[in-house]
C-alpha cells in the first residue's frame, strides 16, 4: 500500500490539518481500509520531517472524529466506518453550501453561467482537476 | 516525563543576568534555544549541567535534581557537544576509543564505529587534520556512543556547511526516533532549529521572550505588508513588531485577530524571532 502524504511549507494550512485531511482522504476513497493500521506518530513524524507534537495532534482528531482508532502498544487502526455515511455527510454539506449560494446570487444579479464560469475559476485557482 | 524541567532559574553576573527563565523539554522531543550571541543560551546550558551553580530556582534533568549527588551518576545517560570538539592534535579516531573505554561506564564500542562508518570517518587521520565539519561529527559520534537518552548541543552547527549540517541534522531527527531520546540544542542558525524542533525557547538579553511548540508559533504568528491606514485599523493587541518604512508598514501579527481579508505572507521562525528581539510593537 502507497500512502502518500505531502506537506506544503507554502499552503498556510496548518500542517497538523494537512495530515488530518490526507489520511481523511485515503480513508473515504478507499485506499486505507478499516483495519489497517497506520504508521506509527513518530515514524510519519520523523520520516516527514515534521513535529511529533503536530503528528500527534492529527492523530489525535482523527481518533476525536471516529476515523481510527488506537490500540495501547500497539498502534492507531483505521475505525469501522461507513464510507456512505461519511459521503452522505459530505454530500449535505456541500448541499448547504450551494444553497448559501442560491440565497446570495440573486442579490448581486449573478447568472447562473456567471457562477459556473466562477467555480471555474477557483478550481483553476486551487488547482483542483 | 520530561528530560530537562527548568522552573525561575536566575544566575546573576556583574555585566548580566539571566533572569527567571523556566521551560520543558519533554521526553522524545527536540527543543531548540534561540539567542543573540551573548543572550544566555551557553550559560543556561551550563547550568543544566550544573557546570555553573545557579543562584535561584530549580534545574531537573532526567527526572533528577541536578544539584543531588545523584546527578552525577546520571551524566553517563547525557551527552553534550560543545561548538568546538576538544580532542588532543595526535590522537585518531581509533584512539579516542581507547580513551572513552575508560571514561565512560556504558561506552558502546561497536556503535561507535558504526557511527564513524556512517558519518565518514576515517579511523587513523589524525586529529588535526580533520576538518571543522569532521571534528564535529567526531564529536557528536563520542556523545551518542555511550547510549545517552539525552542530547545537548551548544551552537552544534555553527560554522558549518549546508551539506554538514543537514546531514547533522538528519542525525538528531534519526536518534529521536526512539521516543525515550531527546534533545536540546542551541543554535543562533534558525532555520535549522526551524527544520528539526518541537519547541522553541527564544532567550533575548537573559530573558525568555517565548517558549513554545514551534508549529502552533507558525500557526499563530505572520507577517504582513500594508498601508499605514491599515495597519492603524488593526487592533492594537493583535500587533506583536512593526517596521515601519515610508512607503508600508511590515508587521508581525497573530493570525487571528486581523481581518481575513489581509494578505499574508510566507513566514518562517527567523521573521518571528528577528520581529520580537526588536521588541517595537505599539
Amino acid at each position: 500500500m502507497v500512502l502518500d502524504i505531502i506537506i506544503s511549507n507554502t499552503s498556510g494550512k496548518p500542517i497538523y490539518e494537512q495530515i488530518y485531511s490526507q489520511i481523511k482522504n485515503h480513508i473515504i476513497s478507499g485506499n486505507l481500509k478499516e483495519g489497517d493500521m497506520l504508521p506509527s506518530i513518530r515514524t510519519l513524524a520523523k520520516d516527514l520531517r515534521i513535529s511529533v507534537i503536530t503528528t500527534k495532534r492529527a492523530y489525535d482528531e482523527l481518533e476525536k472524529d471516529g476515523y481510527i482508532y488506537t490500540v495501547a502498544a500497539k498502534g492507531c487502526f483505521v475505525a469501522n466506518k461507513n464510507t456512505e455515511i461519511i459521503r452522505e455527510g459530505m454530500l449535505k454539506q456541500i448541499e448547504d453550501y450551494m444553497r448559501k449560494i442560491c440565497e446570495l446570487a440573486p442579490a448581486c444579479n449573478l447568472s447562473n453561467e456567471e457562477l459556473i464560469e466562477m467555480f471555474r475559476i477557483i478550481q483553476e485557482e486551487e488547482n483542483i482537476p | 516525563m520530561n528530560a530537562i524541567e527548568v522552573k525561575n532559574l536566575t544566575k546573576k553576573y556583574n555585566d548580566f543576568t539571566l533572569d527567571n527563565i523556566s521551560f520543558y523539554l519533554p521526553e522524545g522531543s527536540i527543543m531548540g534555544l534561540v539567542g543573540e550571541n551573548g543572550a544566555g543560551k551557553s550559560t543556561t546550558i551550563k547550568l543544566i549541567m550544573n557546570a555553573i551553580s545557579r543562584d535561584s530556582g530549580e534545574i531537573n534533568v532526567l527526572g533528577c535534581d541536578n544539584q543531588s549527588p545523584g546527578f552525577e551518576k546520571l551524566k553517563n545517560e547525557i551527552g553534550v557537544v560543545l561548538d568546538e570538539a576538544y580532542f588532543p592534535e595526535v590522537i585518531t579516531a581509533a584512539n579516542v576509543n581507547s580513551i572513552m573505554k575508560h571514561t565512560y561506564s556504558n561506552w558502546d564500542e561497536k556503535a561507535y564505529f558504526d557511527y564513524l562508518n556512517k558519518f565518514s570517518l576515517p579511523k587513523d587521520k589524525v586529529f588535526k587534520d580533520f576538518s571543522r565539519g569532521m571534528k564535529m561529527k567526531l564529536a557528536i559520534a563520542v556523545a551518542l556512543s555511550h547510549n545517552p537518552r539525552l542530547l545537548i548541543l551548544d551552537e552544534a552547527t555553527s560554522g558549518l556547511d549546508p551539506m554538514v549540517r543537514d546531514e547533522i541534522l538528519e542525525i538528531f531527527n534519526d536518534f529521536t526516533r526512539d521516543e525515550r531520546n531527546s534533545i536540546l540544542l542551541s543554535s543562533h542558525i534558525i532555520s535549522d532549529l526551524e527544520k528539526i524542533c518541537d519547541y522553541i525557547a527564544f532567550i533575548h538579553k537573559g530573558r525568555l521572550m517565548l517558549f513554545e511548540e514551534k508549529d502552533r508559533l507558525l500557526e499563530e504568528y505572520t507577517v504582513i505588508k500594508v498601508s499605514k491606514s491599515d495597519f492603524e485599523a488593526l487592533p492594537p493587541e493583535a500587533v506583536k513588531g512593526k517596521k515601519v518604512t515610508n512607503f508600508c508598514v511590515e508587521a508581525l501579527v497573530l493570525k487571528h485577530k486581523i481581518p481575513p481579508s489581509l494578505e499574508t505572507q510566507h513566514t518562517t521562525l527567523e521573521d518571528i524571532v528577528l520581529f520580537l528581539a526588536k521588541g517595537d510593537g505599539r
